[in-house]
């Protein structure tokens, strides 16, 4: 904390300030408590009084089977690892739907908390901690199997944008395993057994591997923040008809009702330029708080933005270039659901960080909702000079299966 | 914070059992036949639903995928009867079987014919797995495919006789070198090799 700087006169949180610093630090001696400041301590005894014990984080289970595949809804865990394979040019419909039978009872049983069939790391399945096991297909999964026809229009190659800086190593892929738990041994042993199961039918053409908060580090039902230290996700369909609204497909044929679609994107933050910003212009950049993430026109995260509203000079509170504004929709069937992850590599030499996020956006139709917001933002949002799109992809989520199916059976059986 | 590593231990314990018992739920239920993707497969039977009426129950059966050559099917054998029952024979489509133990000669573990068949005592399990008992397909007669089911059929010594099938996964392990004969050295080239 105490390499925060202090350009604002004056904090919202006592936390900032040098006062409670020094007092918290006298306390930690005293006590061995970390600093807080009141607004953390009520955090904290919000995550107290919710507090699940350890052992639960291990042993909770996320459901596999039913109308709609896990992971999507699913409050986001805090690692995940995406594999993107490349189908062998021999496979066809019915290899493609062996590979399939197979990562289905793998994923069905690991998810559960019961090792996989012929599991040679048996134990290594018994703790789930939540794990979901999302199955992507890629426009080149319809086209091997000869169900194009069967392909959610939506799924294609995404337009290029002027933004973008696409390392071909992060691209693509016709068939995504999402591979999200708790823990990150839950997660390496999940992606160990799906892709050992794979083999014969693909290889594996990136990996892209992620985290979030760890559970019980701060109160279910919190915004992430990115390594930017920016609160992520504020705008997200709210659970329930909203998400519903945005996120799956209603009707149509088996293949489509109750399937979503899925945007990767690799965006390599820069962490050396956004150091040269002081707080206020990050904020002016976002659109946003840095500390409670809520609009320069209003106190708290979820407050509604005013974007007529303007400052001593006239100016517009929420500048027209922030993210904020040019991401803005208030129509839930615009909406996407973002469910990032931060990806944190090794730094150069020099010390220069290798950062950033995993974006995903889940919705309906990428064509109706996604690229419309990427187009605002790629023409004109102050974050690009801080945040470069390095990789993309695109899926279909195929609707779940019930336990005696497995997942694509509606498009390839 | 020893509270939380003996609590964890205990879980663990737990958690073993419940998943023993949870392997009971049989092959996997997305398992379900494609008659189009292999020959040798058997088009509609479900080793789950083929494990309460037979002789023993049957969990989680699996076959070790393999192009040709020699392979293996594994799987828990239960036997909830009053009395020991004993498996004198496996067949498949696929291949000629054999029952196979593994045991030691001249200081190496080494796969032979089980003498006398499996016996499954009365009110208990039988594991077959890579390094021990196992149903053993001595030359396949077109590749086992990854995902692909097979049908076998066991044969007791009481004459009587039960059906399952079992999924082919892909398994780099168990390549056991093979012994024919007691006594035999084993035959140079006789292992079971993954599948390409």
């Amino acid at each position: 904390m105490s390499q925060v700087p202090a350009p604002r006169p004056v904090s919202r949180r006592g936390l900032l300030t040098g006062g409670a610093l020094a007092a918290g630090g006298a306390l930690a001696g005293v006590a061995g408590v970390t600093v807080i400041g009141d607004q953390q301590a009520e955090d904290r005894a919000d995550s107290l009084t919710g507090a699940v014990p350890v052992a639960a984080v291990g042993t909770t289970v996320e459901p596999f089977h039913g109308p709609r595949q896990a992971g999507v809804a699913t409050d986001p865990q805090a690692h995940a690892s995406f594999v993107a394979l490349a189908l062998r040019p021999d496979v066809d419909r019915a290899a493609a739907g062996r590979m399939l039978r197979l990562l289905t009872d793998d994923a069905a049983r690991l998810t559960q908390g019961q090792p996989a069939l012929a599991d040679t790391e048996a134990e290594l399945g018994l703790l789930p901690a939540r794990l979901t096991v999302t199955f992507g297909f890629g426009p080149g999964l319809y086209r091997a199997a000869g169900v194009d026809d069967r392909r959610p229009a939506s799924v294609a190659d995404l337009p290029s944008f002027r933004i973008d800086r696409l390392q071909p190593a992060w691209c693509g892929g016709d068939l995504l395993l999402q591979i999200c738990a708790d823990d990150p041994i839950t997660v390496a042993h999940a992606q160990r057994v799906l892709i050992k199961d794979s083999r014969p039918f693909a290889t594996v053409r990136w990996v892209q591997q992620g985290f979030r908060r760890s559970p019980g580090v701060e109160p279910d039902g919190r915004t992430q923040r990115n390594l930017f230290g920016q609160l992520d996700g504020t705008a997200n369909p709210l659970p329930g008809t909203p998400m519903d609204a945005a996120v799956w497909v209603p009707d149509g044929p088996a293949w489509l009702r109750d399937s979503t679609t899925l945007v990767v994107r690799r965006i390599s933050m820069n962490l050396e330029t956004w150091d040269l910003l002081g707080r206020p212009d990050r904020e002016l950049a976002s659109g946003r708080r840095l500390d409670t993430g809520a609009p320069l026109t209003g106190t708290a995260e979820h407050d509604e933005p005013d974007f007529a509203a303007t400052d001593a000079d006239g100016l517009t509170v929420i500048p027209d270039f922030s993210h904020l504004t040019r991401a803005h929709v208030t129509d839930d069937r615009q909406r996407i659901l973002r469910r990032p992850y931060n990806y944190d590599g090794a730094p150069t030499a020099e010390g220069h960080a290798d950062s950033g996020l995993i974006f995903t956006s889940y919705q309906a139709d990428i064509a109706r909702q996604f690229l419309p917001i990427q187009r605002r933002l790629a023409e004109r949002d102050l974050l690009n000079e801080w945040t470069t799109p390095i990789g993309s992809a695109v899926f279909a989520i195929p609707p779940g299966c019930p336990s005696d199916g497995w997942i694509g059976e509606q498009v390839l059986g | 914070m020893p509270s939380t590593t003996r609590f964890g231990s205990r879980h663990r314990s737990a958690a073993l059992v419940a998943t023993a018992a949870l392997l009971a739920a049989g092959v996997a239920g997305c398992g379900s036949s494609d008659a189009s993707t292999a020959a040798a497969s058997s088009p509609s039977v479900s080793a789950s639903a083929s494990t309460t009426a037979g002789v023993v129950g049957i969990r989680d059966p699996w076959v070790k995928a393999a192009d040709k050559g020699m392979t293996a099917a594994f799987g828990t054998l239960v036997n909830d009867a009053d009395t020991d029952v004993t498996i004198t024979g496996a067949s498949t489509e696929a291949s000629p079987m054999e029952l196979h133990e593994m045991t030691m000669k001249d200081g190496k573990m080494v796969m032979q014919a089980k003498p006398g068949g499996i016996v499954i005592k009365a009110k208990s399990t039988h594991v077959l797995e890579p390094g021990g008992d196992h149903l053993m397909l001595m030359d396949v007669k077109r590749p086992v495919q990854a995902g692909d089911e097979l049908s076998f059929t066991l044969t007791f010594a009481d004459g009587r006789t039960q059906t399952f099938s079992a999924v082919a996964k892909p398994f780099t392990g168990a390549q056991e070198s093979y012994a024919p004969g007691h006594g035999a050295n084993p035959t140079p080239g006789m292992s079971m090799s993954p599948a390409s």
